[in-house]
């Protein structure tokens, strides 16, 4: 993948199955976000060969928003404000079209309260939040457990959290971790991208990556998480370039 | 009825057909009246209509407006139909005191005013002019300002009627005022009405109109509307303008803001082939607020054209100007926002903003602020975006599995919203809210059961 004219995403491999969580880790530029966003059908032009399958369908020959009605959630690391459109209708409509691609009845208004109430107890966020506009005006932290909330509402198969401990006090990473767990099925699946071992203390991973200069250059279980963060990311890079599997010139 | 004419040079055919007309035009009206209307065809020769010789009118191109043929509406004719059978306001829950004009005329012959409460006017302005002299002279002319202005000499020339309403000191209406300005012919039509409203001190009063036309032939409309807010006075004018695509309407309004009062106007174009909104306010009394606001959505060939003037002439005053605009196709739009503080206006605050998104290439926007500030203790800000959708914004709502088109028709709404959410008439800004919607999925967003389809 390009991104003016520069590659971001080289070689990347990766199977994750339902009942998994995955954590990526890198380095700041590494290319996790744009492999996030890229997940859920930003900068499709951008492409230049690959393929990402899910659930037997061509990931690039499908609209963000299709993608999102197959189960495919995104939680930004930078959650978007968007005022004047309010919480409620926002969820509603999305909740809606939902149910349409899948051949329910649109929600009735009251029963979309109930289940917005029941999904707002699991990441605690307050009810005022959900009378405001999309993001409008939130802290760093409300906006995170907004993401969580939303991935509540939607029920994804397949949740990529982007950075979704960056900017989080202790307590609200608990808070959004919790959601995230109380989530997790045998049914669904989830990425976890971050920067930092800390998230990974409250959500377990079953296999950890590590992605460096548009690489996966090393995977392994929860413990290589513990190992980055005592040794930090030079060791990788140390490392890989030892086995010559970086053939970029600047690092040798 | 007038006549019909091919211009030539229309500056002085128009100036032929008031010469022409010139008996029918001063018999309804007394000498105080007529005195205006010499001076306004005076300063009409000298001025003409504007064109884009103007800086003020570089962006608005009248002349195919006025290569047409047309009347000039500028006696009542006899109507025998009930005009509740053609238009009725179709949003049951507003309750307001309803007058009508017919191509700038007062409708309700039988009843030319009445008396809201405590002494409130709200009825025919010719009809003011004759009976009520005293109170009428006394703002007439005062504040629309002919000098400089061709659109408002050529009002004064022609006008016989329009809208007068009178608040007296200390009488608050609960209820709004709701005028229904209505465009009806067989023919093209040009029409020039006047409008009056006066505002004594303490008194509170909220006006909506609403701009419909009900036959599918081209007109044009001039009017001039002069507005005194006494001390302490509060004004609420909200105006809903959604005429056809073979419509102009030039509309000058002028408000006069003594100390302490505080005057909101809201201007939502929704339709229209070719809009001019002129508003001038003057704070000429300390501590005066003035809210400007407006939004117009455009698309097609339509041209929109909002120019403000401030005039903070004491100190201490508040002025807020907001116009937002969504253009698509081809429109086109202006916007020129002047801003003039005198130098005793210390204390001064002074903002304005003006926002658009373009929906294509071919939409274009012209937008330029005028600040003129001679004090030098104020606080004053402009700023003026032309742009594009959030990208970003856009994304977010797909990845939760909203439509590409409905999340664009969101943000769009979401855009205007920040306008119609400073309306306070609960059941007019929801149907606002409504016809904006529709406006912006690209169905017709007729207000009433009117007769027929914008073009």
């Amino acid at each position: 993948m390009e991104i003016d004219g520069k590659e971001i995403l080289k070689s990347i491999n990766l199977e994750v199955n339902k009942g998994e969580v995955h954590a990526i880790m890198g380095p700041n530029g590494s290319g996790k976000s744009t492999l996030a966003t890229l997940l859920a059908g930003r900068d499709l032009a951008n492409v230049v060969e690959g393929e990402i399958t899910y659930m037997g369908k061509n990931l690039f020959e499908i609209s963000p928003e299709e993608r999102a009605r197959n189960g495919i959630f995104l939680g930004f690391q930078y959650p978007i404000e968007i005022p004047g459109v309010s919480m409620v209708n926002f969820l509603k409509t999305a909740l809606n079209e939902h149910r349409k691609y899948r051949g329910q009845d649109p929600l009735s208004a009251s029963d979309f309260l109930k289940v917005m109430q029941e999904k707002k107890k699991l990441v605690e966020i307050d009810s005022q939040l959900t009378n405001r506009s999309v993001n409008e005006g939130f802290s760093g932290g409300e906006k995170k457990k907004n993401e969580i909330f939303q991935m509540a509402m939607l029920e994804p198969t397949l949740a990529i959290l982007d950075e979704t401990d960056s900017g989080l006090d202790i307590d609200a990473l608990r808070i959004v971790a919790n959601g995230v767990n109380k989530l997790k099925s045998s049914e669904n699946a989830t990425i976890v991208i971050t920067h930092y071992q800390r998230l990974l203390d409250y959500i377990i991973p079953d296999y950890v990556h590590v992605l460096y200069d548009g690489r996966i250059v090393k995977s392994g279980g929860k413990e290589l998480a513990i190992e980055l963060e005592k040794k930090g990311y030079d060791w990788i890079k140390k490392e890989i370039s030892y086995n010559g599997m970086i053939l970029d010139k600047s690092l040798k | 009825m007038g006549e019909t004419l091919q211009i030539t040079n229309w500056n002085e055919e128009l100036s032929d057909i008031f010469n022409r007309n010139s008996t029918l035009l001063r018999k309804g009206s007394p000498d105080y009246v007529n005195e205006n209307r010499d001076r306004g065809i005076a300063q009409f020769r000298k001025l003409g209509i504007p064109d884009s010789s103007n800086e003020n009118y570089k962006y608005l191109n009248l002349d195919f407006v006025y290569k047409q043929q047309f009347q000039d509406y500028l006696m009542p004719e006899k109507v025998n139909f009930d005009i509740n059978h053609i238009f009725q306001c179709d949003i049951p829950t507003l309750d307001t005191h309803v007058v009508t004009l017919l191509n700038g005329f007062y409708f309700d012959r039988s009843r030319p005013i009445s008396d809201l409460h405590s002494g409130a006017l709200a009825g025919s302005l010719n009809y003011a002019f004759r009976k009520i002299p005293d109170l009428v002279k006394k703002h007439f002319g005062r504040y629309a300002k002919m000098e400089k202005e061709g659109l408002v000499a050529w009002n004064s020339a022609f006008s016989n009627d329009g809208i007068f309403i009178y608040v007296p000191d200390g009488v608050v209406l609960r209820k709004p005022i709701q005028i229904v300005n209505l465009l009806l012919s067989n023919s093209n039509l040009r029409v020039q009405h006047r409008n009056l409203f006066i505002l004594g001190e303490n008194a509170h009063a909220t006006v909506i109109v609403c701009d419909h036309t009900l036959s599918d032939n081209r007109f044009v409309t001039n009017s001039v509307t002069e507005i005194f807010a006494g001390e302490n006075a509060g004004l609420d004018y909200i105006k809903v303008q959604n005429e056809h695509n073979l419509a102009t309407k030039l509309s000058n309004l002028y408000i006069h803001q003594e100390r302490n009062s505080r005057v909101n106007t809201n201007t939502i174009t929704l339709h229209g082939g070719v809009v001019r909104n002129n508003v001038h306010v003057v704070l000429d009394g300390k501590g005066c607020e003035s809210n400007i606001k407006g939004l117009y959505l455009v698309d097609k060939g339509q041209h929109v054209d909002n120019y403000i003037f401030v005039d903070h002439a004491k100190p201490e005053c508040t002025s807020n100007q907001l116009y937002k605009g969504v253009l698509d196709d081809f429109a086109t739009g202006a916007f020129n926002g002047r801003i003039l503080v005198r130098k005793d206006a210390q204390k001064t605050k002074a903002f304005q903003a003006n926002n658009n998104i373009l929906l294509t290439d071919d939409a274009k926007m012209n937008t330029k602020p005028q600040l003129e500030i001679y004090a030098d203790d104020v606080k004053c800000s402009h700023g003026a975006t032309v742009g594009q959708l959030d990208e970003d914004a856009l994304f977010y709502l797909r990845t939760r599995g909203i439509e590409e088109n409905e999340a664009r028709l969101m943000l769009m709404y979401a855009f205007a919203h920040e306008i119609i959410a400073g309306i306070n008439v609960e059941p007019l800004s929801a149907r606002i809210d409504d016809l904006v919607d529709k406006r912006l999925r690209g169905e017709l967003s007729r207000c009433a059961n009117c007769a027929i389809n914008c073009r």
